[in-house]
């Protein structure tokens, strides 16, 4: 056995272990791929069951009798007189025609809770729609408390002993039979996009963080567009070659990787702080945004413009186009597409980003939705951030679907941005 | 005037000179007898009334506006000084109510002396509000009247507009410096105020971080302390954790993608990784808060371990999910940067294709995968919202990854978010930990870029 062997014979006892090792390097690339993906499947999943509930709400229906002397009305009121009306007495009165038995005060008060408290501004709402109701008895679909909304959810697990449970024993009986006989369903939950936010997860909304946002976006777009494509265009077709072009180029790539958060700190200090614009509005958040999608604008259009091939700027030249005339007419259409492709992606960068607006005062609770860039306001994703640490459990689900509409909102700018690519990508 | 009142006007006033210089130049032609070769088009001759009469009034707008506030702040504090009034408080905190009252009931609510102050304040801001519109107005009117007598057939219009183009193109890039300086002044500036309070020492190497002072002096923790190396360290952690997940990740796949995938699977995966990177980090704080913390607390529990539900693990784990196709588009980029003489040699001798990866192709980019792994760790310390949401808020000095431990961070956020005076140390403090951070992340970034741009310069 201790025959020497030749270097052919060693090579191949080895080969048998080597192909092994070969195996196990690609399945650990394999692996961790399959990681990443397992990761992004269970990611989404997550976020989507957590969200549809959100997407149904659950109706009350009652019937109302609507007595105009006891709210103090006549078809004639002005429409103050309607808002100062207590609309909370004829609910109540309803939820205890409903259900008779409940006669002591802890009860009702009980009883009380199975409506949202933004069910007597629905009654309100529809009398002031139509006075003609006055006087007379309403049959109508009320929000539901988010407590009842969890239990016909299922969010909360009726078998479970009483003591354990949010929803008492009490409750969960009137809810029981209100389903049993129909009276409360879910319907499919329009609130939710067009109410601001609330205290009351029944109530909130995602309207006026879409609407921030969107304002936010114009902001950003309306500045950092304009400066990175004249940026761009300086620095590939102009710029001399100097230490301050160098300089120019260092500042713009080291912007790139600077956390977000501390351009919330340059926001704070020197436009809230120094410039004294105002807190929490979309004007101060798009230009915050804007300085922070330049450098990725910027860098996008410089490689659109460097595509664009030599030859294109020659004949122009030699037509005799000044060089100005060159870039202007020729050039930059023909990289159009790269640059609009970079600036879509710099905004869904922009759309998704948090941390810069917190510090310059966008995570504020703010009820009313914005009317303009400088109304006070917040933006989706820190509407995720808000609702994310809101107590109530009704809350989860919201900010799921928060998430959801955010993602659908990004996938829907990059899928134009790719297909942008697509259409208008010219290979020279 | 209100600002886009006057924004308005002054673009009315340019869109005129541009008429105007256009018709000027047309007729000068029409009546010239010997007609002179013109190399200009005459609308040129408008644009460079247009942009001399705009340009300068814009800039001159942009200062004085700036100017604005210091201005009527300092009028005031006069009109205080001369007419004896006593203002302990803070000037800006004075002048609150006064600035707000708009409505006469709102004024008539007002002290005695703060309506005296009020009628001044109204005076001295129209004043300002006036001053501020006349001199814009005329220098826009002025300047276009020049530039209209100055241009003649013989102007080379042309060229001057193009000038003018280039110095805003050159503008344009400039601000990239601007934002740079902006940010350094910004944070330097609170920073040297902070250190003003709380000296450098204390707060570089101190143990104890409680930045909420007691309400009554006696209480526990009566004084702030601002030790900021809990949050160095929990930094790190979280950072250390993420790259732990990260980098060997995504090396992995980069090597799958680029060496051994075909041609389908690299183009559903790249796509599909590309979508870890699009995802906005407040959905995995979300997710690492609500699903990752919870189950590894669950999972720790089950060993009988005890984790916290804010664990770092859970924030780190998250991050570097997060990070993967960061560092896995860094690792495609060098290693096939890596010339192809170098594999196929490799293989040519008989090494398997693993080997040539481990043996060759990783020590030939080895200089890049370190400066992608350095700009992944700059991500990472400077990541907020993930850490916001999943990492704890009191400042442990620990290298557990299961208990809970603080950021530099989250405590720029819990710092900054909430109502509370701007001159508080507490405030301050959070301008310093940026400064901390920005320098941070600026000398990882430089040290990555050199170290990648050098590399790459040897095969070229």
């Amino acid at each position: 056995m201790n025959k020497p062997i030749n270097n052919t014979d060693q090579v191949k006892l080895s080969l048998k272990k080597r192909y092994f090792k070969e195996k196990v390097f690609k399945s650990a690339g394999l692996l961790a791929i399959g990681i990443a993906f397992m990761f992004l499947l269970v990611l989404l999943t997550d976020i989507i069951t957590k969200a549809m509930p959100a997407f149904s709400q659950t109706q009350v229906n009652l019937t109302v009798s609507i007595d105009a002397d006891e709210l103090g009305l006549k078809d004639d009121s002005s429409r103050e007189d309607f808002m100062a009306a207590d609309f909370r007495q004829p609910i109540r009165q309803a939820l205890r025609d409903r259900f008779p038995e409940a006669t002591k005060r802890k009860v009702k008060k009980e009883l009380y809770t199975l409506v949202s408290i933004g069910a007597e501004y629905q009654l309100r709402d529809a009398v002031l729609e139509n006075p003609a109701l006055l006087g007379q008895s309403v049959t109508m679909d009320f929000i539901a408390d988010d407590d009842v909304d969890a239990v016909i959810k299922g969010a909360i697990d009726r078998t479970l002993p009483e003591s354990d449970r949010r929803v008492k024993d009490q409750k969960l009986g009137w809810i029981l039979e209100m389903e049993a006989s129909g009276e409360v369903h879910k319907t499919f939950n329009w609130l939710f996009f067009s109410a601001g936010d609330s205290r009351e997860p029944e109530l909130a909304g995602i309207k006026g963080a879409i609407l921030g946002s969107l304002y936010t976006l114009l902001v950003t777009l309306a500045l950092s567009f304009p400066v990175a494509v004249a940026a761009a265009i300086y620095l590939e077709e102009f710029a001399p070659k100097n230490r301050f072009i160098d300089f120019i180029e260092i500042n713009i790539n080291n912007l790139a990787a600077v956390p977000s958060i501390v351009f919330g700190l340059l926001g704070l200090a020197v436009f809230i702080n120094f410039f004294s614009m105002p807190r929490s509005a979309p004007l101060v958040g798009g230009i915050v945004l804007s300085l922070m999608t330049l450098p990725t604008i910027i860098i996008a259009s410089r490689s659109a413009i460097k595509a664009v091939p030599p030859s294109l700027r020659e004949a122009a030249l030699g037509l005799g186009a000044s060089k100005m005339q060159t870039v202007f007419h020729h050039v930059l259409p023909a990289a159009l597409p790269g640059i609009l492709t970079g600036t879509i992606i710099g905004m869904a960068q922009a759309l998704g980003e948090t941390a810069p607006l917190l510090m310059i005062g966008m995570v504020a609770f703010i009820v009313d939705i914005p009317q303009s860039i400088g109304d006070p306001s917040t933006v989706l994703p820190i509407q995720v951030f808000l609702w994310a640490d809101a107590p109530e459990r009704g809350f989860l689900e919201k900010t799921s679907a928060a998430i959801l509409v955010l993602l659908v909102f990004l996938i829907a700018m990059n899928a134009v941005a790719i297909r942008l690519r697509k259409k208008f990508e010219k290979k020279w | 005037m209100s600002i886009s009142a006057l924004l308005l006007l002054l673009a009315f006033l340019a869109a005129f000179g541009f008429l105007i210089g256009r018709q000027k130049i047309h007729l000068q032609y029409k009546q010239q007898s010997e007609k002179p070769r013109i190399t200009t088009l005459p609308k040129y001759f408008g644009y460079v009334a247009g942009l001399v009469s705009l340009i300068p009034a814009l800039l001159v707008l942009f200062v004085l506006h700036v100017a604005e506030t210091p201005w009527i702040n300092h009028q005031i504090s006069e009109v205080i000084a001369s007419e004896g009034l006593q203002t302990d408080l803070d000037l800006d905190l004075y002048l609150n109510d006064i600035k707000n009252a708009n409505s006469e009931a709102e004024v008539a609510a007002l002290s005695h002396d703060k309506q005296v102050i009020h009628g001044h304040y109204q005076r001295i801001t129209k004043t300002a509000e006036w001053g501020k519109s006349a001199v814009v107005i005329s220098l826009a009117v002025l300047l276009g009247l020049f530039a209209l007598k100055r241009i003649n057939t013989e102007t080379r219009a042309r060229l001057i507009f193009e000038k003018i183009i280039e110095w805003i193109l050159l503008a344009a890039a400039s601000i990239a410096i601007m934002t740079t300086v902006g940010i350094v002044l910004s944070v330097l500036f609170e920073s040297m105020r902070f250190f003003g309070d709380v000296p450098v020492m204390d707060f570089m190497f101190g143990t104890e971080w409680s930045p909420q002072t007691a309400i009554r002096a006696d209480q526990v923790g009566s004084s702030a302390a601002f030790g900021a190396v809990p949050l160095f360290v929990g930094t790190m952690l979280i950072s250390v954790i993420a790259l732990m997940v990260s980098v060997p990740l995504g090396l992995m796949s980069a090597i799958y993608l680029s060496e051994y995938a075909s041609r389908s699977v690299r183009a559903v995966a790249k796509p599909v990784l590309e979508i870890l990177a699009g995802i906005p980090t407040v959905v995995y704080g979300f997710f690492a808060a609500l699903t990752v913390a919870p189950f590894i607390r669950d999972l720790g529990e089950g060993l009988g371990l005890s984790v916290a539900s804010e664990s770092a693990l859970a924030a780190g784990l998250v991050m570097g999910i997060m990070i993967i196709p960061f560092v896995s588009s860094l690792a495609d980029d060098v290693m096939s940067a890596v010339p192809q003489a170098l594999r196929e040699g490799s293989l040519g001798l008989g090494a398997t294709r693993s080997e040539t990866i481990v043996k060759v192709l990783i020590p030939a980019a080895l200089p890049g995968i370190v400066g992608g792994v350095l700009l992944a760790a700059s991500r990472a310390i400077g990541e907020t919202m993930i850490v916001v949401m999943a990492a704890g808020l009191a400042a442990n000095l620990t290298v557990n990854p299961l208990e809970a431990v603080t950021t530099v961070t989250v405590q720029i956020v819990t710092l900054l978010t909430g109502d509370q005076e701007f001159d508080s140390a507490k405030t301050l403090a959070a301008f310093a930990l940026g400064l901390m951070l920005f320098v941070t992340t600026l000398v990882l970034n430089m040290v990555a870029l050199y170290v990648v741009r050098k590399y790459r310069e040897q095969y070229e």
